[in-house]
């Protein structure tokens, strides 16, 4: 099948493209032309008009809970694929904290298979310790031969700094980093940033020092055992400073953060609404405002949304005794645009870097091209796009957001992977091979 | 005129003619006390049903009784544990009472924000009876009433909080309306059970007891929470004891008559001795007697709004 994506601003700052008014076709799959195309090149091909919208490397978030195996009311593999490219996405690592954990072979190669005819991307990211539980080692070597690309403990930290140093040396014979979820597990179990808030409303805190001193830590074992760490969802404005002094000296560490730790502070907690309890929680303006300087900087490498389905009935109980975590895959493309590249935070490349790039780098994955021959991997923007979220039209399983009647700018309109498209809301082949079958 | 709030949740955002309102309404109740037939029929007709999550004797029969002396149908829901052990949510509790066509719900929970998620789900006056360690609004209020009752008035007064305030809903009610009425607050105790930001709240911090004896018109004394994680937070009872309670030696070294309040129920030995604790300028019994007035009060003025 032949395609065309006519008029496109295509935006690669890999590549260093950036052309406007072009044009891309695709055939099968595959890209086989970019610029001027030939009117016989164009017989019996499907034409998409996007004028004035960009085509950028297919979006990457590197922190999705799929909770399949274990919860599976929550999202599965496919829904939680469903949602991602519905919220522009053509690939996604997703966490470990499954019930089983992504400790063995056959969990990574049943969520490999779950995926494996979607559109979307899915490389597991493995636990560090068997059973998540911070004692002895995750196979590491048969985890990497079935497929994940990072290891982690993800909702906890790695609970020794013994385990920890061990976890680092063996993930370094592979190259893969540790992703760690940064909380002192003795100062964990609070319900909200410690600040006047959590005062005002009677709420066990959470202090922002629980993050820093295992960033700390974090810092301190990677640069002595010269080995990767990935610090997870960063939401203090210690850890971004940690963070930036690392990376000038070398050590070989990167960051994330999720779009709810630099649009929304602890205020939002005012009302106890379940859907901003988060862990780490939200924070002070200070945080936030140094969050920003560390997307600008550099310090913060790239955006992941820390996807955390949960049902409905676990987010209606009190607040204290909800689970933490919100939904994140198709808001995190509008608010980044929002907050970012319309309050001039960010420019557009800077956001493709950080949506789609970085963190494929970080997980030593390719980086879709734009060039003859290579498979389209692509995600469609409307950066202009006024549009309203609503929960109930998610592709995710679950709803619980706290951006629901939000007003965003910007968009993904649609994305192409694995000779697949998902436009307009409906999942194509487009490929003839498989479109017969 | 009649309160600006269907409910009472807390006394964060509360006015002071609110809070003034429901003082005199109570000194009024607290006269209707001293007959020798205690009771009207301002609620008769009138169902509420107090819901409580969390063991409470004293909080729960000061409501009780206070809704029988205003002729109310009263139900009492004692529910151990969670909503978590007990399998039902509260969300499904809370229909279901609201089924039953109830027109008030006093609630106790150990979680903070309940109230206020009560409103969302039912249609009933909701009070607030100690929610987490977040606010306990009728303690405060009757404590602000013993003060007023005892010294006059309240505006001007330096009245400090003594104890475990980071894990005191008391502590937060009292903080809030204190201030609200014109006094000046402070807070007293050992630094790991004092909130970390709370002089934002404009309040002083004091760590030393003598220095609040001294400085104070009023000492609000709470109990320490033994039963709770409070244990973790200072070495040991008799440290705290030594460094932090008052009895007769304290009060007489510093040679001062101060007003002593207490929530109860008393660590004897603890946070207050026994001689101090029965002794004359306390008013320690007074307060629960008021307490049965303040919430009459409340339950009067929200009960007659709609």
């Amino acid at each position: 099948m032949k395609l065309l994506l006519k008029n496109v601003n295509l935006l690669s700052p890999y590549q260093k493209l950036n052309e406007t008014d072009t044009n891309i076709f695709i055939e099968d799959g595959i890209i086989r032309q970019i610029g001027k195309i030939s009117e016989a090149e164009l017989k019996n091909c499907k034409v998409i008009e996007l004028k004035g919208k960009y085509v950028v490397p297919g979006l990457f978030d590197m922190h999705v809970h799929l909770r399949e195996p274990g919860r599976e009311d929550e999202e599965t593999v496919v829904t939680g694929c469903n949602s991602a490219a519905n919220g522009g996405f053509t690939g996604i690592a997703c966490m470990p904290n499954t019930d089983p954990a992504i400790d063995s072979a056959e969990v990574v190669t049943l969520i490999k298979k779950q995926s494996a005819n979607h559109l979307v991307d899915v490389y597991p990211v493995g636990a560090a310790t068997f059973g998540r539980k911070g004692e002895v080692l995750s196979p590491m070597a048969e985890l990497k031969d079935a497929g994940v690309v990072a290891f982690s403990d993800d909702g906890v930290a790695i609970k020794t700094a013994s385990i920890l140093k061990r976890s680092l040396e063996y993930a370094k014979m592979f190259d893969l980093p540790i992703i760690e979820h940064c909380e002192d597990e003795s100062l964990a179990g609070g319900a909200m940033n410690e600040s006047i808030n959590s005062t005002f409303l009677g709420l066990p805190p959470i202090p922002s020092v629980a993050e820093d001193l295992i960033v700390m830590r974090d810092i301190l074992m990677s640069e002595y055992t010269d080995s990767k760490v990935h610090i997870a969802h960063i939401s203090s404005k210690k850890s971004v400073e940690m963070v930036r002094d690392a990376k000038k000296k070398g050590i070989k560490v990167t960051a994330e953060v999720a779009p709810h730790h630099f649009t929304l502070t602890d205020d939002a907690v005012k009302t106890y609404d379940t859907n901003v309890k988060m862990n780490p929680p939200l924070r002070t303006k200070a945080d936030v405002n140094a969050i920003i300087e560390g997307l600008k900087d550099g310090t913060i490498d790239c955006i992941a949304s820390d996807h955390a389905p949960h049902s409905i009935e676990e987010k209606e109980m009190e607040f204290e005794y909800s689970p933490n975590g919100i939904i994140g895959l198709e808001t995190q493309v509008g608010l980044s645009l929002s907050e970012l590249y319309h309050k001039k935070i960010l420019s557009l490349e800077n956001i493709i870097e950080k949506l789609s790039i970085n963190p494929r780098k970080i997980l030593n994955l390719t980086i879709p091209k734009f060039e003859k021959g290579e498979i389209a991997n692509l995600t469609i923007l409307d950066i202009e796009a006024i549009w309203t979220v609503d929960k109930h039209k998610f592709l995710s399983k679950s709803i619980n957001t706290p951006f629901d009647k939000k007003l965003l700018t910007g968009k993904s309109i649609g994305v192409i992977n694995k000779k697949k498209m998902f436009f307009e809301g409906l999942f194509t082949d487009i490929c003839d091979e498989f479109s017969g079958n | 005129m009649p309160l600006s709030s269907r409910h009472l949740l807390g006394l964060k955002d509360v006015p002071k003619e609110d809070i003034q309102l429901v003082l005199d309404t109570a000194t009024t109740f607290r006269e209707i006390l001293e007959r020798p037939i205690k009771k009207v029929p301002t609620l008769q007709g009138k169902t509420v049903v107090n819901l409580f999550y969390e063991s409470s004797t004293r909080t729960r029969i000061s409501f009780e009784l206070a809704e029988k002396r205003l002729s109310a149908d009263s139900i009492n829901f004692a529910v151990s544990g969670s909503s978590v052990s007990k399998g039902e949510t509260l969300k499904d509790t809370v229909r279901n009472i609201e089924a039953m066509k109830v027109d008030m719900i006093v609630v106790r929970h150990a979680a903070a924000g309940v109230p206020l998620m009560l409103t969302k789900i039912s249609e009933a006056n909701v009070i607030n009876a100690g929610d987490g360690i977040h606010e306990h609004p009728t303690q405060a209020l009757l404590d602000m009433y013993s003060i007023r009752e005892k010294l006059g008035r309240i505006e001007g007064l330096k009245i400090c909080i003594v104890g475990d305030v980071a894990h005191s809903r008391v502590a937060l009610s009292n903080i809030y309306g204190l201030k609200t009425m014109g006094a000046k607050v402070s807070v007293c105790g050992p630094s790991t059970m004092i909130p970390k930001f709370i002089e934002d709240l404009g309040i002083e911090v004091i760590y030393d007891i003598d220095e609040a004896i001294q400085e104070n018109d009023v000492l609000n004394v709470l109990r320490i929470q033994l039963e709770r994680k409070a244990r973790e937070y200072f070495p040991s009872i008799r440290e705290y004891s030594r460094y932090f309670g008052i009895d007769k030696q304290r009060l007489e070294k510093n040679g001062k008559d101060i007003l002593i309040l207490h929530p109860g129920p008393i660590n004897r030995g603890v946070e207050i001795s026994s001689d101090v604790a029965d002794g004359n300028s306390q008013i320690i019994l007074q307060q629960v007697t008021n307490g049965v007035a303040i919430r009459m009060a409340v339950l009067y003025l929200l009960g007659t709004l709609n």
